[in-house]
């Protein structure tokens, strides 16, 4: 928005409402909704671990030891009597006579205390400064003491390490292809409501054939031709292409409508009197006026795009290990005897419930902020 | 209506013309082809396979040809009904997929009836009653049901039953039935057990479906002829039946289009997870193993299924609400 010419300051909550700008109006609105604005801070935080995951990750996510495989949760506890000193309950093993297996169990008698910010595994915060420091860990970090926050898998590896790693990419994933489908969406359903004609006719007959393709099937089938040799960030960039490539038409229509309701407007043809160029039209008079709708659907459709994902992954043909995604980790718990054995493996979907469940609380509270018309 | 229908009907061709051939590049577009897997696999197991056979296996399936000769072939043999064979498991397409593909629709249909059953009264129920205990209990079991992966719902009942009941309910039969002929008896038995997986599929639509038909219920329930009913002494649900929720339905009808075909793909992955006897896990395996006629043939039946359901949605829309043909001619 223009900076407008200086405003005395206002007086009442009247007078505060009529000088606001339209993004404060919305924030005003939003901040109404108590499940979207606690979903909102649930967001911050996921994003938070996407952006440090390292930090927040107690071990090495790709450690792996046969001996320490099934290892249950291992419950947090804040306080130790009435003083604030975390603790969990101690693992113990044993190894099965018969099967020569270990078999770990929670020693509840004897506490693991864990420490704030201590040293731990290195790697390189943000991919560039090294370090070593985590947000939790024990007193010991010489093997003695074991804090398994989620417990193991099979290969024995940390499941809270790795879920949070899966995080970053899943939730990256989500946003990345929807940020690809607004741009694609705005461009092309931009031309077709703006210029109309053939572009528009041949905008509009994809979008419907886009629409009537079965979109699992394809996914799946597009997801199956990538080679086999590619690097986890070709396979990451391609299924955020694939996931796009159906997402964008649904957006597309929407910018197209608006594009079409708002060429008739009056202020558009001001601007055009007024010798603006179209290009100065379309970005600085038109897109503004439905810019918070489009925050809003695309927020509505990162979810679907997590779904997405999961569902491809956990199926072998989205993101593939070594990387780690919420489908991946999913499918550890693909046999059912292993998840009796260890129930933790479902947690990972437990995370994307939860953060579909914030995106969409988010994603309804902006589409009815950014609604002018609401009350 | 009849001339509305048929434009459609005339529309059907042009479009599996144009899937017929997305399908066929995407299943070609893999490096390498069946018989690369098809001799690494055999090479791993021990077995060889000479270079004379391997050439002769290539010419056999037309895989020497170039690409579009290959697509004129399939599409000459698909029109004929002819889905060729396998690679993989040596035997006829049709064979593989036909019973599949009518479990594969039973379960669609199952998991749609469960959805309309649920969700309407559902919807019926919470916009009567707005702001009650029951209509935020149903809002928040919505919210979740929209949230939850359909395979996750899947694994948790699975392993709930099997941790706590000691059942396994993967499948569509029980043990005796799987292979056996199609009579009275396996029938009762796959109604015994495609409720569940229908349960499962149908969950997040549910959800949807209900959250809609509140909204637009409560909508018409505003409307002065409401208010008119009312003071004529009407009871209240006979009234809410016999007008708002009618007019409130007809939207819905619209969403049958794009629903439908979503319980068809949908499906894949939950018969993958519970190990039914669907064209999902079978279209899965083809594509791993780049079976590409059998992939091919199965993607496209669910394009087919995809534009049925579309077609099945405008039809019914268009007899419903006379508006629509007359815009469309």
């Amino acid at each position: 928005m223009t900076a407008g010419p200086p405003v005395v300051a206002p007086e009442t909550a009247e007078d505060r409402v009529s000088v606001a700008s339209n993004w404060r109006l919305v924030w005003w609105r939003f901040r109404k909704h108590r499940l979207a604005l606690l979903s909102a801070f649930v967001l911050l935080a996921l994003y938070g671990v996407v952006l440090f995951p390292d930090f927040v990750s107690t071990q090495d996510p790709e450690a792996t030891d046969a001996r320490l495989a099934f290892i249950p949760v291992q419950r947090l506890h804040l306080f130790d009597g009435a003083r604030l000193s975390p603790w969990v309950p101690a693992v113990a093993g044993k190894r099965n006579p018969t099967t020569l297996r270990m078999e770990w169990g929670v020693d509840g008698s004897r506490k693991t205390p864990v420490r704030f910010f201590v040293t731990g595994y290195s790697y390189r915060l943000l991919g560039i400064v090294p370090a070593h420091l985590h947000l939790l860990g024990t007193a010991a970090p010489d093997g003695r003491e074991r804090l398994y926050l989620l417990g193991t898998d099979r290969l024995g590896r940390d499941q809270w390490s790795r879920l949070v790693h899966g995080t970053r990419t899943s939730m990256t994933i989500g946003l990345a292809a929807v940020t690809f489908s607004v741009v694609l969406g705005v461009m092309l359903g931009g031309i077709s409501g703006y210029f109309g004609g053939v572009a528009d006719v041949v905008i509009q007959r994809l979008i419907e054939l886009l629409q009537s393709l079965p979109t699992i099937p394809i996914w799946l089938a597009l997801s199956a031709a990538l080679p086999r040799d590619w690097s986890p960030q070709q396979v990451f960039l391609a299924i955020t292409v694939i996931l796009s490539l159906v997402g964008w038409t649904t957006l597309g229509r929407e910018v197209r409508g608006r594009f079409l309701a708002l060429r008739e407007e009056d202020f558009v043809l001001a601007a055009e009197l007024a010798g603006a160029s179209r290009r100065r039209i379309i970005v600085r008079h038109m897109v503004p006026t439905f810019l918070s709708h489009i925050i809003a659907t695309s927020t509505l459709a990162i979810p679907a795009m997590i779904i997405s994902e999961t569902s491809l992954s956990f199926l072998g043909l989205g993101i593939r290990p070594p990387a780690i995604s919420w489908g991946v980790l999913l499918q550890e718990a693909q046999n059912i005897q292993t998840v009796a054995l260890a129930p933790w493996l479902l947690v990972p979907g437990l995370i994307v419930i939860l953060s579909v469940l914030a995106f969409n609380l988010v994603g309804d509270g902006l589409r009815d902020a950014a609604d002018p018309y609401s009350q | 209506m009849a001339r509305y229908v048929l434009k459609r009907l005339v529309l059907l061709p042009v479009l599996l013309f144009l899937f017929s051939v997305t399908v066929f590049a995407i299943v070609q577009a893999p490096p390498g082809d069946f018989l690369t897997t098809y001799v690494a696999t055999l090479a791993s197991s021990g077995s060889s396979i000479s270079a004379e056979q391997i050439e002769a296996l290539r010419r056999e399936y037309g895989l020497d040809r170039p690409i579009w000769v290959q697509y004129i072939r399939w599409m000459q043999n698909v029109l004929t009904g002819n889905l060729g064979l396998s690679l993989e498991y040596q035997r006829p397409n049709a064979e593989l997929i036909g019973e599949r593909l009518v479990l594969t629709v039973v379960l669609a249909l199952f998991a749609f009836a469960i959805t309309w059953i649920v969700a309407i009264p559902a919807g019926i129920y919470s916009a009567m009653h707005p702001r009650s205990a029951l209509d935020y209990l149903l809002t928040v079991l919505n919210y979740i049901g929209v949230a939850t992966p359909n395979f996750m719902l899947a694994l948790v009942l699975m392993w709930g039953a099997f941790a706590y009941f000691g059942l396994s309910i993967t499948g569509l039969f029980s043990p005796d039935y799987v292979e056996a002929p199609w009579s009275a008896a396996r029938g009762v038995d796959l109604l015994k057990h495609v409720w569940l997986p229908a349960v499962v599929l149908g969950v997040a639509g549910t959800a949807r479906l209900t959250r809609v038909m509140r909204a637009n219920l409560l909508d018409e329930l505003n409307k002065p002829y409401v208010t008119t009913a009312r003071a004529k002494g009407l009871p209240e649900w006979r009234l809410v039946l016999r007008y708002p929720a009618r007019l409130a339905l007809n939207p819905l009808v619209s969403t049958i289009g794009w629903y439908l075909p979503l319980l068809f793909s949908g499906s894949l992955i939950v018969a993958t997870v519970m190990n039914l006897p669907n064209i999902g896990p079978l279209l899965l395996r083809a594509l791993i193993n780049q079976d590409m006629y059998l992939a091919g043939s199965i993607l496209l039946i669910y394009c087919f299924l995809t534009i049925l359901g579309t077609l099945i949605s405008d039809i019914l829309l268009a007899w419903l609400d006379p508006r629509i043909r007359l815009d469309e001619g």
